[in-house]
């Protein structure tokens, strides 16, 4: 009868990646990621012996020697058995099967508990196999890059300016703020919307200091996302993400010291 | 009525912690080091928001000997005294206020390109 229920779960198992309402004692999803059927169903054994109200680390401790890479039929018998034989039989069928399926576990063939960092590493790859585009960690690809012209010898003209406003949502006052701010120079916007610097700067140290004022003022810390919005309130800069809608406060654009160069006025 | 002293407070200060926190750390200030340019390829490095109470002038001394470069002490009305350097020293100054524990790494924020 036991061998029955163990089928019926045996056939189950590859179809349904995420959550098995027959399983639903066992507390994690080793379904998913295991395509192996006795371990799983291993596990929901184990899972019964135990009491529910065990901490989640004591279930774990417990299910852990039985999860193993696919094994034989044979071990259906020895469930109830000792967790150390099975770790022999695993060991030796493990290594050849177990690179061929899911990456090799760290906790694997010692005895110890799971880490928190192991266990988020493997939430975030499963999410990553599956729904690519939830886990989420590519940051913008699409930046432009700013393209400079030097203006006589002594000024610099960043022609992308307006646009990269624009991809950017900000207010170009804003960024020529932060912008002249970093350089420690002094520029404005001309007739054509383009913004001349003083001084002579080459493409990749604006693209540094583009970089840095996108991770300081347009990219959200909680979902790295681009679309934000920045608004001021009561004298301070807020900026509000879109997506996840975290709001979270700015410091404001200050140009520091700024050390006197060039002429002096003569005689004073 | 004896209950009175029952709930009259313990001798606590619960500025205790408080007041650790800022002699321990120090201000939150940051130590700003900027870098400016002059003519040719000859530019200015800028150190601002040191504590008040070093002695800038033993500070540039070393950071002259350290990096053979001339620098002054120059005094903002409202920024205090900002240490400039000739040169492109934001990175060796950086690691020299670090390692001398003038400052912390957290709080050094270099800008410019």
């Amino acid at each position: 009868m036991a061998d029955e229920t163990l089928d019926d779960k045996k056939e189950e198992v590859p179809e349904i990646a995420s959550f098995d309402p027959t399983k639903k004692k066992k507390k994690k999803k080793v379904a998913i990621i295991d395509p192996a059927d006795d371990p799983v169903d291993n596990l929901a054994e184990k899972t019964e012996n135990l009491s529910v109200s065990d901490g989640f680390e004591t279930s774990f401790a417990g299910l852990k020697k039985k999860k193993k890479k696919p094994v034989e039929t044979s071990n259906f018998t020895d469930e109830g058995g000792d967790a150390a034989e099975d770790l022999d039989d695993h060991s030796g069928e493990d290594e050849g099967e177990g690179d061929a399926l899911a990456p090799h576990y760290p906790w694997e063939g010692s005895d110890r508990d799971y880490l928190y960092e192991e266990l988020i590493g493997r939430v975030f790859d499963i999410l990553r196999e599956n729904n690519p585009d939830l886990a989420g960690d590519r940051r913008r690809t699409v930046i432009r890059p700013p393209q400079v012209l030097r203006e006589g010898t002594k000024k610099t003209v960043f022609v992308n300016f307006m646009d990269l406003c624009k991809t950017m949502h900000r207010q170009p006052d804003h960024v020529m703020a932060f912008l002249l701010a970093e350089l420690g120079t002094s520029g404005s916007l001309d007739g054509q919307q383009r913004l001349v610097v003083k001084g002579r700067f080459a493409p990749k140290n604006f693209e540094g200091i583009l970089r840095r004022y996108i991770n300081e003022y347009v990219i959200c810390i909680g979902c790295k996302c681009s679309e934000t919005i920045l608004t001021k309130e009561n004298r301070l800069f807020f900026l509000r993400c879109e997506k996840c809608g975290c709001e979270r406060s700015v410091a404001p654009i200050k140009a520091g010291f700024v050390a006197r160069v060039g002429r002096r006025n003569a005689g004073a | 009525m004896s209950e009175f002293d029952v709930q009259t407070p313990t001798a606590y200060d619960p500025f205790a912690d408080a007041n650790a926190e800022n002699s321990g750390a120090g201000t939150k200030e940051y130590v700003h080091v900027r870098v400016q340019q002059r003519n040719g390829r000859k530019s200015l490095t800028t150190v601002q928001g040191l504590k008040k109470e070093y002695s800038y002038s033993k500070i540039l001394k070393d950071l002259k000997k350290e990096f053979c470069c001339n620098g002054t002490v120059v005094q903002d009305p409202e920024l205090g005294q900002v240490i400039q350097l000739q040169g492109d020293q934001r990175k060796n100054v950086s690691t020299f206020l670090a390692q001398a524990g003038i400052a912390k790494k957290e709080q050094i924020k270099i800008h410019g390109f």
